[in-house]
């Protein structure tokens, strides 16, 4: 794919071709069917008109949206120009965690038709950028190869839920008023890569394909006009009644069967059949036309009579939501008109290869039924035969091939048996394989670079990643994967009561509900719900002491929001996590923001410019984003520029941001914020209050759930004695799981019940309050002891809380008389005062001071006496 | 058995100083930890459950100096490691406060440590922030029960709570708080004060474990490990020369005066790195004419120790030098350890020579201020405020760094030193 440079700011100018072609008098708008784009410093205007697919402008400038125009209008001020666009994603547009529905790698110039009601389908005309190709692939087939790389292929139909094939009937673009056929639309937006034989083949079916579908554009018009009256309705419960048949049922396959075995269609005919057949089915029920008649009929036609039946044919009011009905009224042309052309195709392939082309055919159906794997059973049999039979003769190309290009095939040879172990598509590719022996050998590169991907991808978290591959990309840690080795050994399950207790109670283990957090979690569900399902943008400060579930309560939102997007009861929504205390700087919230979104790396910079844009522009398929922002005051920076964004991007019209943050004061957006960004960080504020012990002790029981391990009392010594201190949810379950290995240990003693009870509990909780100063100052040696005392004699005497080495020393040398000691010279009293000091028994200032150097102690003095006196 | 016998005394000799020798400076473990049962089993066991269970961690081994909280993990980890289920399992990553300054070299350190993918042979890749993500990440990826638990030992734990924001602690005490790798956090320290050091946040995800060491020795057993650690092992390859050997210690620590340079040492720290540096000192002296160990070694190695460093700087000192000392000293005293200047010091000086002296000759000024700028090169008088004002040298305020008692021991072992000075020092008046 070449870059379509719009960071460039390359001017364009945009205008209407022709007269307008229509007009809605109620919307007062003018439709046109083409635009002429002229680009500065190009002498050329490339035209877009109606049907043809173009880029549209977007975040990225790589990889810009794709769509196919469907209508061009003006407001009455002529001014506006607006596209009314059918969309297209690009895998890197679908969501991360639906990727791996696709079930395969995507192609890199694959694209996706998208099918999804509430997205917005108009934009500003001045946002295309201009024509590109797109090609319909069958699903069973492989992906063409050695074209261009600005084409772009489509197969498959994402609907936001799920991928599935694509009737190619859907990309013909439902009529426009009064525009002629694009006729001429095949030659001139193709352009042949090489004159190669095989390659040309395979573009003229590409052409012929082509040709079918626009001609089925037209003759749907002419259904159109044939049954205009009663067309909506019933192109309504049609549409219905096809969603509901997502398989065809196989009486529909018999009657292909029956009427087409000897004829010698290509699969695309096929497919085209099969389609037409049901489309036909429920058309014929409700038009009660004869399809024998129907199909004479669209035989008969012509482009030129056609063209004239349409002027004539009375103009319906055309919603752009309703392809799907037109698509289908297309069909039958489609069909009736395909298969003498595709008999020529197949005519031109080279004898050697009839006789395969002839199984190719045979085997078609199978192929193109392929969506309803229900029935594949009778032609696995003869598929699997044949694949046998073109695996033997593929295999044979490439060891001809070898001796040309020896670096792309030993890649390419395991590339090829990965293709045959996977499903029904490999088949396809052989069968190209064959077609094509110049293309294959860079198809075989191709897939050997997507092999690649997926062995980096698929390798195992062994503990050798550094000796394997990192010498071949030693400087591309990006694509690494980073992971702990996993264990040989498995870890071991908890055994008994308290080991399980304890596993419940780790802070980590996440529990079913969370408890005493009901009020702020339903305020903050219906915050997020609001926002998403109105696609709007907001803001909501939440703050408390740590420890009191703000994250987990979040979370839990989530996850629950989460079900319901999955259930559809609300749209889509990215939900992406920052943490202020995981990044090194605040700028670098941006780039993990980008990161987490489109999966750029970027500088800072970088990506505060892409996602400025990206919140900023009108992008018409966004979902909405949620953004958790956690430890929020580390964000701080002296402009307050991280923040002012993080805030100002919600209120933008088009952005569908929603910013939860996470701070532990309340008055932060007070205390530290300026105006402009307090302001912009709205009001929506909640406070999660500390947990009162009535709560602590649910949400210890709540985890337990029912493992008997605790007595109540003990519960409740813990919870009430936490509660006074910080209410800190944490603390409470760590003085817990504290208590259960205390009670493990003097379990094997004497106690009877085995439970956790008060004297345990009370040891824990005496372990992780009780100041260990007391004991520190009881184990201290005797020269420390009496320092201490010397340094609170001295206290006394200046009647301050400090004093200078050279003053306590000489009290210590005193004591030490007192006591009967040694007394101790200047650097052994340096010494012990400066080990206290270490553990801050003492506070001393720098020891270059030597003998001036302060001394204050960092106990209260009744300590140091209590603890003296107690010896 | 020849051979053995052939052993001359020297080369027993040399060999105990070298087994000895080894035992007291390369802080070998012992079999088990010396009065720490308690704290040791405590220890195992978590880590045991972290190895085992998958459990993550976190706690703090507090201790003064030489308390042994390195060598109580190192007792800890060899066991550990000598559990089959955990062997192969535990990663181990050790950090130094002191080494790992800042959060990112510690970052580097880590990964290089794990072995992550963005190390190439001891090189890590990618600036601060991708390390971080990338660790983050890595630990992430983890659960419970399939990631090898990390052990991360953060030693001089309270060194980095100072690296901003304390972004490290932070993120490894969060990821010992969620389902994530199994990671154990041990951090050795020697502040008590150390929680009050976090930051709130960090504090909240610290479980709050903290093992105390506080060494309740007594005399008694402080004696008893004075004398295994001078003991030679029985596997020595001299039985006669060990038994000798060994029964000399005994008889050594049982007498009056070892026993009071002990106890003196006892009294001043419990820690052992203090007594090993007395035992070194004592071990060195042992030689082929002088095969056991006596009580003079263990007097002379004790009289080093705690040997005053600046009154052996006095011992150096010129006369001239040594007066000027006593003349700030004299200065102390009338004005009551207020700063003074030369002018002072030399005038002091000058009256004691035109009075007192009958041996010393008047020296010049300059000389005298040479002597002087000696004393303050020797650190032994400083100047009260880091020299910025431009007064001239002669008056700038000086400070004696010396205790009276000091400047009277020095005088008393001086060599020679006159007796007019011994007395001009003694007397209260100048």
């Amino acid at each position: 794919m070449s870059r379509y440079i719009t960071r460039l700011r390359m001017r364009r100018t945009y205008k209407w071709n022709g007269r307008p072609v229509g007009e809605d008098r109620k919307l007062k708008r003018q439709y046109y069917e083409s635009m002429s784009i002229s680009v500065e410093g190009k002498t050329e205007d490339a035209t877009v008109s109606l049907g043809q697919y173009i880029l549209i402008e977007g975040d990225d400038d790589d990889n810009p949206f794709v769509a196919q125009l469907l209508k061009l209008y003006t407001d009455d001020s002529g001014k506006k120009k607006t596209a009314v666009l059918q969309w297209f994603v690009r895998m890197c547009e679908v969501p991360q965690n639906k990727r791996k529905l696709l079930g395969r790698d995507p192609h890199p110039q694959e694209i996706f038709f998208y099918q999804d009601r509430s997205c917005d389908n108009e934009v500003d005309g001045e946002t295309i950028l201009g024509a590109v190709q797109i090609e319909y692939v069958p699903v069973q087939d492989p992906f063409p190869v050695g074209k261009s790389r600005d084409i772009l292929f489509v197969k498959l139909l994402w609907d936001t839920k799920s991928f599935r094939a694509l009737d190619p009937e859907l990309m013909q673009p439902p009529q426009s008023p009064k525009s002629p056929p694009p006729s001429s639309r095949g030659p001139q937006t193709r352009a042949l890569p090489t004159p190669d034989p095989s390659v040309m083949k395979r573009a003229m079916s590409g052409i012929l394909t082509r040709g079918s579908m626009s001609t089925g554009k037209m003759s749907s018009s002419e259904a159109e006009s044939l049954h205009s009256a009663s067309k909506l309705s019933a192109a309504k419960a049609l549409s219905a009644k096809r969603r509901s048949q997502a398989v065809s049922g196989p009486q529909v396959r018999k009657k292909l069967d029956l009427c087409s075995p000897s004829k010698n269609m290509s699969r695309d005919d096929v497919l085209g059949e099969l389609l037409d057949e049901r489309s036909e089915k429920t058309l014929t029920s409700k038009l009660n036309t004869s399809p024998t008649g129907r199909i004479s009929i669209s035989i008969r036609l012509t482009p030129l009579n056609l063209n004239k039946e349409e002027c004539v044919s009375p103009l319906s009011s055309h919603s752009p939501d309703k392809p799907r009905m037109t698509a289908h009224d297309k069909d039958d042309a489609a069909r009736a008109r395909t298969p003498s052309r595709r008999k020529d195709s197949a005519a031109l392939r080279e004898p050697a290869l009839a006789a395969l082309a002839e199984e190719e055919h045979e085997d078609s159906p199978i192929n193109t039924a392929a969506t309803s794997r229900s029935k594949r059973k009778s032609a696995q049999l003869v598929s699997s035969r044949i694949k046998k039979q073109l695996n033997l003769l593929g295999n044979k190309i490439d060891l001809q091939s070898d001796g040309e290009d020896g670096d792309d095939d030993d890649c390419f040879i395991p590339s090829k048996i990965d293709l045959q172990s996977s499903s029904d598509e490999e088949e396809e590719a052989k069968i190209d394989s064959e077609d094509e022996l110049i293309v294959k050998k860079h198809r075989g590169s191709g897939t050997s670079r997507s092999t690649e991907k997926t062995r980096v991808s698929a390798r195992t978290p062994r503990k050798t990643p550094s000796k394997k591959t990192a010498p071949a990309t030693p400087r591309t840690p990006r694509h690494a994967t980073p992971s702990i080795p996993s264990r040989t050994a498995p870890a071991r399950k908890p055994g008994n009561v308290l080991e399980e207790a304890r596993a419940r109670l780790h802070v980590s283990s996440v529990p079913e509900s969370l408890p005493c957090r009901e009020q702020e979690f339903q305020d903050i569900y219906n915050f997020v719900e609001s926002k998403v399902i109105d696609g709007t943008g907001g803001c909501m400060y939440i703050s408390g002491v740590p420890g009191t579930g703000k994250t987990a309560t979040v979370h839990e939102v989530i996850r629950s929001l989460q079900q319901s997007a999955e259930q559809d009861e609300i749209p889509h929504f990215r939900f992406i996590e920052i943490n202020g205390m995981k990044m090194t700087d605040p700028h670098q919230a941006y780039v993990q923001i980008l990161q987490k979104l489109t999966d750029q790396k970027a500088t800072p910079d970088h990506a505060a410019a892409l996602l400025e844009k990206r919140f900023s522009a009108p992008a018409p398929k966004k979902e909405t984003v949620v953004l958790l922002v956690d430890e929020l005051d580390l964000l701080w920076t002296r402009k307050q520029n991280v923040m002012y964004n993080l805030f100002d991007w919600p209120t933008r019209r088009n952005a569908r941001l929603v910013v939860l943050t996470i701070a532990n004061t309340m008055d932060l957006p007070e205390r530290i914020m300026i105006n402009r960004v307090a302001s912009r960080l709205g009001l929506t504020r909640m406070s999660f209050q500390p947990y009162t012990f009535k709560q602590l002790q649910q949400i210890i029981t709540s985890r337990l759930n029912r493992v008997k391990a605790f007595e109540e009392d003990a519960l409740q010594l813990v919870s009430r004695k936490v509660a006074a201190l910080s209410g800190d949810a944490r603390r409470c379950l760590d003085i817990c799981r504290r208590a259960t290995e205390i009670c493990e240990h003097s379990g094997s003693q004497k106690n009877s019940s085995g439970l956790v009870g008060m004297s345990h509990v009370m040891e824990a909780l005496d372990e992780m309050f009780s100041s260990s100063y007391i004991s520190a100052i009881r184990c201290a040696s005797v020269q420390e002891q009496l320092f201490l005392r010397a340094v609170i004699a001295e206290f006394r005497r200046l009647g301050l809380e400090e004093a200078t080495f050279q003053q306590v020393f000489v009290q210590h040398q005193a004591l030490c008389r007192v006591e009967g000691l040694q007394p101790a010279n200047v650097s052994e009293g340096l010494t012990v005062c400066q080990r206290l000091g270490s553990c801050r028994l003492l506070l001393l200032e720098g020891s270059r001071l030597d003998l001036f150097l302060r001394i204050r102690l960092n106990v209260s003095q009744d300590d140091v006496l209590y603890a003296l006196k107690a010896d | 058995m020849s051979k053995r016998r052939s052993l001359t005394e020297a080369q027993c000799v040399s060999l105990a100083q070298k087994l000895l020798r080894e035992r007291l400076c390369h802080q070998k473990l012992p079999d088990r930890p010396l009065a720490l049962d308690s704290q040791y089993k405590h220890l195992l066991e978590l880590l045991r459950r972290t190895a085992v269970h998958g459990e993550s961690n976190s706690v703090l081994i507090v201790g003064p100096r030489g308390s042994g909280k390195t060598m109580l993990l190192g007792c800890v980890l060899r066991e550990l490691m000598s559990l089959k289920e955990a062997q192969k399992n535990v990663l181990l990553v050790e950090l130094n406060g002191l080494l790992q300054t800042d959060d990112k070299i510690a970052l580097k350190e880590i990964t290089r440590q794990l072995h992550l993918e963005n190390v190439v042979g001891d090189k890590v890749f990618g600036s601060f922030a991708e390390n971080l993500a990338f660790l983050l990440e890595a630990l992430k990826k983890g659960d419970k029960s399939s990631s090898r638990p990390v052990v991360f030992v953060l030693d001089e734990f309270d060194l980095f709570a100072h690296h901003k924001n304390q972004t490290l602690l932070y993120n490894l005490l969060d990821v010992s708080q969620s389902a994530q790798t199994p990671v154990a956090v041990l951090g050795l320290t020697c502040r008590l004060d150390v929680l009050e050091l976090l930051e709130k946040r960090v504090k909240s995800r610290f479980s709050h474990r903290q093992i105390h060491l506080f060494s309740s020795l007594s005399f008694a057993q402080y004696v008893d490990a004075v004398r295994s650690q001078l003991s030679l092992p029985p596997d020595f390859p001299d039985p006669k020369f060990s038994d000798a050997w060994n029964h000399s210690v005994t008889k050594l620590c049982e007498e009056k005066s070892v026993e009071e340079i002990l106890r003196r040492h006892f009294n001043s720290s419990k820690d052992f790195r203090s007594l090993h540096s007395l035992l070194f000192l004592s071990v060195s002296r042992v030689s082929v004419s002088h095969s056991t160990l006596h009580e003079a070694d263990l007097l002379e190695a004790s009289r080093l120790i705690s040997a005053d460093s600046k009154a052996i700087i006095l011992h150096g000192l010129s006369i001239l030098e040594l007066c000027l000392i006593i003349a700030m000293k004299h200065l102390n005293d009338t004005y009551d350890g207020e700063p003074f200047n030369f002018q002072m010091v030399h005038n002091e000086f000058k009256k004691f020579i035109q009075r007192k002296s009958h041996s010393i000759h008047k020296f010049e000024k300059p000389v005298v201020m040479k002597a002087f700028e000696h004393l303050l090169q020797l650190e032994l008088v400083r100047p009260v405020d880091s020299g910025v004002c431009k007064v001239q040298r002669e008056y700038q305020l000086m400070r004696l760094m010396l205790e009276h008692g000091q400047v009277m021991e020095a005088l008393q072992r001086y060599p020679q030193c006159p007796t007019d000075v011994k007395q001009w020092a003694l007397s209260a008046f100048a």
